[in-house]
């Protein structure tokens, strides 16, 4: 007979960082350890304030809550996906202050006073018509996701070549395999177009 | 009225069919406001989420929720798979079968909630040994799964004295002692996972009594029966939606034991439940490929042409034992005289679902493996022994097709000029290239489908039709029967799909919904055209025949310019809307829809023979379908099938820890799939000559999803002339495949 495997909570782990990391920086190095200040406990919720899409925002979260939960559950913005949670899909990618994160990854709290911008921000863009041109979508699920992944590979690479998009996009996965079709949508659009 | 012949405009009248159409939900796909069931959120909901056995093979004694019920947001603890206090154990037959369901406040209660679950287990051997047959045998977890055996007419009968198997023995050896060349192999294909991005689930609630379920389903007309029979009301008293869905490919028939939890749930709970997978949970128990090992060995005439053929495959398909379906060996190629065999593993995994094209390319690969080795061993072009052999297939009146198709890919993939003997290319320091082919066949009939077509008298219509959209397009091939037929543009009409609420239509799956939602459409539109025709003829004094639907106009043919616009055409309708339903029953013959399609595939690659990695250069698919309605995403969907073909010949395979039996790579991060920099070039022939076009619509789904693997695997062959024998082809493979031949 075994034990179940010990669940994780990760309030648990949060309640208990600071110590932690005390903890074993005094038993691993003395000089180390005079370096740690010892963090403030969170816990409970906690209101933070964040800009969504150009909006003001305020939510009230848990520290534990990730920025893909507040957006999903209280901003109503389900463009970002739950795929996977250690960000490994790409699908739940959202720009924060310009730079893309995956939001099941990233903690609310820890974007608190920042920029957020969704798919659902860059509808009226360029980049969802050429997806849709080049019908580089077909379930749909994984495609918010790499319309904000390749909206910030082309703030990168305005320009870029063939060789360089087949190299840049490669954090998001598609299972219906639309990669030929979003690779059309983003040569369409480093060349000004949209056409399919 | 005289009665409506069903057929499709002439060619060169068609303005919607056949053309490049963008899909009408692109944008909300794309721009991230469509609404998947994941995404629906019902106010006052509970999340659930599910405990996953963490073993595949045990029993569960006993579970301890005091703890989970402590934690602050949890509401509810649902017993799935797991005894109550006074029950003997349970046993489970699958890592990762749900034990029980957690219901709370938010996610990240629910998921403390679940981690606060106790459950006592005793663990019992596990054997998840798919590809071992020897120790299947030795641990008794073997299952006959048929098998019998062709003799070409021509060798004659055993005489009434000869014991029938004997003299079967006899015949056999005494083709492979007179062939010319004997190939003898071991080739395999690993289980996969279906890995819909959308996990399984479900968002529920009850209101006055009735079920009403966003479901991520391929088969919204049907899962209301599902619910209703698992929780004891009718079918009236369900219904189902499903806008969205997020990835089927043949996992998503039925509620599942979670979405019935769900319902029960939100019984208990009088509030509405949302009961989604978690990724792992989505990878282990809903729904995976059967694996497909074999010992084949093949006989051929001097000319490469097989003569007979001798298998015996196995593999599983989770605790209940089957394995790639017999009557599929060997694929598309069929010699005078073949025996085949097969042996079910019972291994501790969730039973295998369908999945796109089942048992096809797992076929494909442990058949045309062997016959491009037959072109290997005799140093002769595997294009050349794959169109020596269309003349024994099993569906000898394609042979031209194939032929045709063949040509067409090698044009395309260049392969007179990159091809070489197996092993003999040119190596650029490391990396050596090959080419291969696969082909393969597929039935695509349409399903049966009803379609409620509504026309108002100010012009408007809209249809109704319990189909769904998995990525294919539904809504806009419906969208482009209407306005096709009505004359009309695509914003004139409105398709509504994705309820059971709707007529019935079937479930998606085996390349059956084009067909099946084109033919009930355009009877639809033609019954109701026919009407409508009739009231203008009235009042324009002429005959119904006559009159043309085209460019928002109903026009006489005559010459006397009469017309009159579609609007006053309704205009006649009257105050109530005309409405027609309109059916197509599957297996009726029909000028509209057929089925039976043949196909190839060839692939270039570049392999590193100190890495063991492969790259794809170029990939080919010629395909034909019958008539196309919308070139744009049927295009779409056989780059896709090209993608999953990569994916399972290179980097997708379900890996159980041989100890435990724990699926240990159920986590995106370790279940590789290719990503966009892994494709290549892609080239896509679809294959329309109007012998096929005039067929009627085809399902496209499966059929390019067959050949592709196979295709890489010959062509990794045929760079190394060394054979990799089970495919996803990691880099360790190659590397052991190298290691085993230099001995
Ligand atoms: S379109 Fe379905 S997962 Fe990408």
């Amino acid at each position: 007979m075994s034990q179940p495997t010990k669940g994780f909570s990760r309030r648990a782990f949060l309640r208990g960082s600071g110590v932690a990391a005390a903890a074993s920086s005094v038993t691993s190095t003395q000089s180390a350890s005079a370096a740690i200040v010892p963090v403030p406990i969170i816990a409970g919720e906690t209101q933070v304030s964040l800009t969504v899409n150009g909006q003001k925002k305020t939510v009230t979260v848990e520290p534990r809550t990730t920025l893909l939960d507040t957006l999903r559950y209280q901003l109503n913005l389900t463009g970002a996906k739950p795929v996977s949670s250690d960000g490994s899909s790409g699908a739940s990618t959202v720009l924060v202050d310009g730079k893309p994160v995956m939001a099941s990854t990233t903690l609310t709290v820890a974007v608190s006073g920042k920029s957020i911008s969704t798919c659902e921000g860059l509808k009226d863009g360029d980049i969802p018509k050429a997806f849709v041109s080049n019908d580089a979508q077909q379930c749909g699920f994984c495609t918010p996701g790499f319309v904000v992944a390749v909206k910030a590979f082309l703030n990168q690479h305005p320009d870029a070549t063939e060789e360089q998009i087949r190299a840049g996009l490669n954090g998001n996965i598609c299972r219906c395999g639309t990669y030929a079709n979003v690779l059309q949508a983003v040569i369409a659009l480093v060349k000004g177009n949209q056409n399919g | 009225m005289a009665e409506v012949d069903y057929r499709w405009p002439e060619n060169h009248k068609m303005r919607w069919i056949g053309k490049r159409v963008d899909r009408l939900d692109g944008l909300e796909k794309s721009g991230g406001t469509a609404k998947y069931t994941y995404d629906v959120n019902l106010p006052n909901q509970l999340i659930v989420r599910g405990l996953g056995c963490p073993h595949a093979h045990c029993n569960v004694l006993a579970v301890d929720i005091s703890e989970a019920e402590k934690v602050p947001g949890v509401v509810y603890i649902h017993r799935l798979n797991a005894p109550g206090p006074n029950d003997d154990p349970v046993e489970i037959r699958a890592d990762g079968t749900l034990l029980v369901a957690v219901a709370a406040e938010n996610e990240a209660a629910a998921a403390e909630g679940v981690s606060k679950v106790k459950v006592q287990y005793k663990l019992l051997d596990a054997f998840t040994a798919d590809h071992d047959l020897q120790s299947a045998e030795a641990n008794g977890r073997t299952k006959p799964a048929g098998g019998g055996i062709e003799l070409d007419e021509a060798l004659g009968e055993p005489g009434d004295d000869e014991d029938e198997e004997e003299w079967e023995n006899k015949v056999m050896q005494h083709l492979f002692d007179t062939s010319a060349h004997v190939v003898e192999g071991e080739y395999g294909i690993d289980s996969i996972t279906h890995c819909c991005l959308e996990p399984h689930g479900a968002t529920v609630h009850w209101v006055d009594g009735k079920l009403k379920v966003y479901l991520s389903t391929q088969n919204v007309s049907q899962a209301d029966d599902g619910f209703a029979g698992a929780l004891e009301i009718t079918a009236d008293d369900v219904d189902v939606t499903c806008d969205y869905i997020g990835g089927g490919f043949g996992s998503k028939f039925q509620p599942n034991y979670w979405g019935i939890a769900a319902a029960e749930i939100s019984k208990v709970t009088g509030r509405p439940v949302k009961f989604m997978l978690t990724r792992d949970q989505e990878l282990k128990i809903a729904g995976n490929r059967p694996s497909g090992y074999i010992k084949v060995k093949l006989g051929a005439d001097a000319n490469g042409v097989v003569r007979v053929w001798d298998s015996l495959h196995w593999g599983t398909s989770g605790f209940n034992g089957s394995t790639v379906a017999v009557g599929n060996i060997p694929y598309v190629f069929r010699p005078k005289s073949f025996r085949r065999k097969a042996t079910g593993i019972v291994t501790d995994n969730e039973p295998s679902v369908a999945w796109r094209a089942p048992n096809h390319p797992q076929a494909c690969a442990i058949t045309q493996t062997a016959y491009d080795d037959l072109a290997a061993k005799m140093g002769v072009d595997s294009l050349d022994i794959f169109l020596r052999n269309l003349e024994n297939i099993d569906t000898p009146e394609k042979a031209p097709v194939y032929a045709e198709q063949l040509r067409i890919a090698a044009d395309l993939i260049n392969w007179r000029k990159h091809w070489h003997p197996h092993g003999k290319g040119k190596k650029s320091g490391a990396v050596v290239e090959g080419l291969g082919i696969g082909i393969h066949k597929w039935a695509g009939t349409a399903n049966s489908s009803n379609c409620l077509l509504k026309i108002h008298a100010d012009g408007g219509v809209e249809s109704y039709c319990g189909t769904q959209d998995l990525g294919t397009g539904t809504r806009t091939v419906c969208a482009m029967v209407l306005a096709e037929t009505f004359g009309l543009t695509l914003d004139e009409v409105k398709v509504n799909i994705g309820s059971s609420t709707y007529p019935f239509s079937g479930a998606s799956g085996g390349s059956t919904t084009v067909g099946a939602v084109t033919e009930s459409h355009r009877r639809a539109a033609q019954d109701a055209l026919a009407k409508v025709l009739d009231l203008v003829a009235k009042k324009l004094d002429v005959s119904a025949d006559i009159l043309d639907a085209v460019g928002g106009k109903i026009v006489a043919r005559d010459y006397s310019g009469k017309e009159m616009t579609w609007k006053q055409a309704c205009s006649l309708i009257g105050i109530q809307p005309l409405e027609v339903n309109s059916s197509y029953a599957r297996g009726t013959a029909s000028p509209l829809s057929s089925e039976n399609v043949a196909g190839c595939q060839m692939a270039h690659v570049a392999v590193d023979t100190e890495t063991g990695q492969v790259k794809i250069k170029r990939m080919v698919a010629v395909q034909d379908m019958g008539l196309i309605i919308n070139r744009k995403t049927a295009e779409s969907q056989i780059y896709g099938a090209m993608i999953m073909s990569i994916a399972a010949a290179l980097f997708e395979q379900r890996i159980n820890d041989p100890k435990t039996g724990v699926f240990v790579n159920s986590e995106l991060a370790d279940y590789r799939l290719p990503r966009l920099g892994d494709i290549g070039n892609l080239v896509v022939h679809l294959h329309e000559p109007e012998s096929e076009r005039a067929r009627g619509v085809i399902g496209l789904g499966e059929p390019p999803a067959i050949s592709g693997c196979t295709a890489i695997s010959n062509a990794v062959c045929n760079a190394l002339g060394v054979r990799v024998p089970t495919i996803p082809l990691t880099p360790k493979r190659v590397l052991d495949a190298l290691r085993t031949a230099k001995g």
